[in-house]
């Protein structure tokens, strides 16, 4: 059974799980220690920061496939290291081969978070960064969802465009549309 | 044998910042420049990073871990930082090279 998008977590003394673990993460990367008192006021932080903020916050969805979202993680890790490799060669090429774009892609993802992390995937992997998302904010009226939306691209050295949109939509939004269930 | 190691991601990771850096002076137009600094580089910190990471856990006493915050960092920054400067270059309609493809897709500003 296909499970439900969820805005809410299961606790609401925890709005936001994965931030909290973040949090707590990274507060013990700073101090670079995992001493008893560092982690009791990491435990400490990564509870309170969530509570504190998420009044402030509108609602996204939750990650509700860890496992795959690890897997596209590293995914994208390993793309970002042939990204740079391949731009390397682009650069250090002849100015002329370069055909630059711009490519419009059809989103299916409807939420900020998501389009978020997608739009930043696309800026880091090969020869894409991500420039606009349309319609704009202020065009949307309060409270209805857009029919489409679309990710305005810049490509170094665009060949096929088409091929291009179908790499980014199943590469990266795909997985995405699966750990946000959305 | 450490030292080894550390000097060439020293080098690797230098001449791909180099390399970002190269493309920056290069290319003809402001959307293609934008494309070195945020992709080359991030590669280049990297391995200047997991250098650094090595040469401080070898040395000193106990596991260097900044490193991995400031990677963390730079790869949470690297795509804003390129998104706000192409959505500024965009609104203040910069002139991009001649052969560019598909200029149409931009949307005119409300």
């Amino acid at each position: 059974m296909r499970s439900q998008m969820r805005l809410e977590a299961k606790f609401r003394w925890l709005p936001t799980p994965l931030r909290s673990l973040l949090l707590f993460i990274v507060w013990l990367l700073l101090n670079n220690s995992v001493s008893a008192g560092h982690i009791v006021l990491a435990v400490i932080l990564a509870i309170v920061i969530p509570l504190a903020t998420s009044p402030f916050r509108t609602k996204q969805p939750l990650v509700l496939k860890p496992g795959l979202a690890f897997r596209h993680l590293m995914l994208v890790l390993y793309d970002i290291i042939t990204a740079n490799v391949q731009v390397a060669i682009l650069i250090l090429g002849p100015n002329k081969k370069l055909t630059p774009g711009f490519v419009k892609v059809p989103l299916d993802l409807t939420h900020d978070m998501p389009i978020t992390i997608l739009a930043s995937t696309v800026s880091l992997t090969p020869g894409t960064v991500s420039a606009e998302v349309y319609p704009w904010r202020e065009c949307l009226t309060e409270g209805k969802e857009p029919e489409e939306r679309f990710l305005l691209i810049h490509v170094l050295n665009l060949e096929d465009e088409q091929a291009l949109i179908n790499t980014i939509k199943q590469r990266y939004e795909a997985p995405l549309k699966e750990i946000f269930q959305c | 044998m450490i030292e080894w190691i550390i000097s060439i991601l020293l080098l690797l990771g230098g001449s791909f910042v180099l390399v970002g850096s190269i493309g920056l002076v290069k290319m003809p137009d402001f959307f293609m420049r934008l494309h070195g600094p945020t992709k080359a580089t991030t590669l280049g910190m990297a391995l200047l990073l997991t250098a650094s990471m090595i040469f401080f856990s070898s040395t000193q006493a106990g596991f260097s871990a900044k490193e991995i915050l400031i990677s963390l960092f730079l790869l949470l920054t690297a795509p804003i930082s390129g998104y706000m400067m192409i959505k500024a270059a965009i609104h203040h309609k910069l002139d991009s090279i001649e052969r560019t493809k598909g200029i149409d897709n931009i949307e005119d500003d409300v």
